[in-house]
């Protein structure tokens, strides 16, 4: 029992990270229809943007509260990983829009490749690790055997996650800004003559998705406390995972299929073997993409004869 | 050619060639402010490039589109704005904007263009409202701080979007939708979806409405709840109407005037009494023998 509590403890908390990232997938999927393979990559970028804004504010400035100097990194990495993401967008994606189907994801391939390789150019391949900067724990039944120990950082985690959902969720279903993307979604060409100005809407987009996987990322960091350059491509291809298994171009679909990822990622490693979990999680993806095609959250499409 | 006293938009010269096809070919014509203006021609004939052309779609390969959103633009100051290289400009008498030089989504928010399209394109996973309100999306975007404010239920959000609600609503009740506000569009009737996308166009505040082949599909009865519904949209807005239409009921009953199109030319504009008893217009769409055609009996009267 103590075992089954702290492996979801855990499987909840590498869930949510997913989540986060997935929303950046299926926000972007939703939007353009092209599957943005370098956005794990950003996550990666906005890991180390967070590590190193973290390291010159403790190490340079002398900021003694590491909270404090977390929460900055956070905030800078969100708005550099932005930029970041806008930019990728404007070089990478817009000029290819209009253009044959795969263009775009090509690009986004070589954009991948680019920014996890431009990583390890400047930052070097060795992973990079800061002290623990939230490593507290409550500790339940500890006496003498196995207890479960629930991290503060696991904590902060999961609730960011479950926040920053309920706040996009409300952008996207409430607000001018979110109408105009779920009209872009469904007919770019109408949404423009009705006035909506598409490429903003686009670069809105990504803007939206780069901050989440900066939160991720960072957050990321508070539970490893170390960030390599390949570390872009698992999480990423998971998180699509994520994505794809709760609908994609649904919100709540991608933090559900993230947390679903997390667990079943956790649970195999446990119970059944560690080298094969991976393949579990894709494993289950093709299985439930066989039987609910639309994922569990996603709209199916009804084509009308 | 029927002169315009106080003409909307403008059409010189308009060309459009695709490669070596020639779509549309000197086309010029004047939308009158406050009328409905019907482009009618055989299938094929260019009525929907000129469409294009209009709303942003296709840049016209020459000619200029000039659109005095009020008053007359005298025409040194379109001249001048055509010299300026500038999309538009402005004057005390209202602003003047060269359509082929603006992007799609700035005619319509700018110059307030609003089109239909052939075939429907509501969005259809979102509600009939929702589709009435996404049409008031600029002015709600700025009410709103760019979703920002909005976000954080800072100023006067909440009220704009209650204003945007009512008008939804107020269209809603025109068109006899009232009903199904929160349906999804997908879900309505064909005639329904048809009034609703006239509907979504209006929310825009459009001085210009191009709907392109409204009548296509309708009933009899549909087709006349149509007509009702462009008469008072010309009764009760400042609102004039470019109309691309087949059905003839239609194109006679409402348009006070009508521009006739054949292989991307002009070949006959006027009144629709006019048009319809114009030679070369029964020529086109019943078309007659070579010699005929020749006949000088027909051709002089234009």
């Amino acid at each position: 029992m103590e075992v089954f509590l702290q492996q979801l403890i855990n499987g909840l908390t590498l869930g949510s990270i997913y989540g986060l990232i997935a929303i950046g997938y299926t926000m972007v999927f939703g939007i353009i229809g092209m599957v943005n393979f370098a956005h794990g990559d950003v996550f990666m970028l906005s890991s180390f943007i967070g590590l190193i804004i973290y390291v010159a504010i403790t190490q340079l400035l002398g900021l003694s509260s590491p909270m404090f100097a977390f929460l900055l990194a956070l905030a800078a990495s969100m708005v550099l990983t932005s930029l970041w993401n806008w930019s990728i967008e404007r070089v990478a994606y817009r000029p290819l829009r209009g253009s044959f189907r795969l263009a775009p994801l090509i690009s986004a391939i070589g954009m991948s490749i680019f920014l996890s390789n431009f990583v390890q150019v400047v930052q070097g391949p060795r992973s990079k690790s800061i002290n623990g900067i939230l490593s507290g724990t409550f500790n339940f039944g500890a006496d003498g055997g196995f207890g479960v120990s629930l991290p503060y950082s696991s904590i902060v985690i999961f609730f960011v996650t479950v926040i920053l959902l309920a706040i996009f969720w409300y952008i996207v279903q409430r607000t001018p800004l979110g109408r105009a993307q779920r009209a872009c979604e469904q007919d770019r060409k109408m949404a423009s003559l009705l006035g909506i100005d598409v490429d903003a809407t686009i670069s809105i987009t990504f803007v939206m998705g780069a901050a989440l996987a900066a939160v991720a990322g960072c957050l990321y960091l508070l539970k490893y406390g170390s960030v390599n350059f390949a570390d872009g491509f698992l999480p990423g291809v998971k998180a699509f995972t994520a994505a794809v298994l709760g609908g994609i171009g649904s919100l709540p679909g991608a933090v559900i299929g993230g947390l679903l990822i997390g667990l079943i990622e956790v649970f195999w490693s446990y119970y059944i073997s560690t080298d094969y979990k991976d393949v579990a999680a894709f494993s289950i993806l093709a299985v439930t993409l066989i039987f609910l095609p639309s994922g569990i959250l996603g709209r199916p499409e009804v084509e009308k004869v | 050619m029927l002169s315009v006293s106080n003409p909307l938009l403008v059409v010189e010269h308009l060309t459009m060639r695709f490669g070596g096809l020639i779509a549309v070919n000197d086309l010029s014509f004047s939308v009158g402010r406050g009328d409905i203006t019907a482009l009618i021609g055989p299938n094929g004939a260019g009525k929907t490039t000129v469409f294009n052309c209009v709303t942003g779609f296709y840049k016209p390969t020459e000619g200029r589109l000039a659109l005095a959103r009020s008053g007359i633009a005298a025409a040194q100051d379109v001249a001048d704005l055509t010299q300026s290289g500038a999309q538009h400009k402005q004057m005390p008498s209202g602003d003047i904007y060269l359509l082929e030089r603006m992007p799609d989504f700035r005619i319509a928010h700018k110059a307030k263009v609003a089109r239909t399209f052939q075939n429907i394109r509501l969005f259809q996973g979102m509600t009939v409202l929702e589709n009435l309100i996404i049409a008031q999306h600029n002015p709600l975007m700025v009410a709103s701080g760019f979703s920002i404010l909005g976000v954080l239920g800072i100023g006067g959000y909440k009220a704009s979007e209650q204003q945007a609600v009512e008008k939804a609503k107020s269209w809603l009740e025109r068109i006899g939708l009232i009903d199904r506000a929160d349906d999804p569009a997908g879900e309505l009737p064909y005639g329904a979806q048809r009034r609703l996308e006239i509907a979504r166009a209006m929310c825009t505040d459009p001085v210009l409405l191009c709907l392109d082949e409204p009548a296509a599909g309708l009933n009899p009865k549909e087709s006349l709840e149509l007509n009702t519904l462009l008469r008072s949209i010309r009764a009760d807005h400042s609102t004039s109407v470019l109309l691309i239409e087949h059905d003839m009921s239609v194109v006679m009953g409402i348009s006070d005037h009508v521009v006739v199109l054949d292989y991307g030319t002009k070949i006959a504009d006027g009144t629709p009494s006019e048009v319809r008893n114009d030679p070369k217009v029964i020529a086109a769409y019943l078309g007659v023998d070579d010699g005929d055609e020749m006949n000088p009996a027909h051709g002089g009267a234009k």
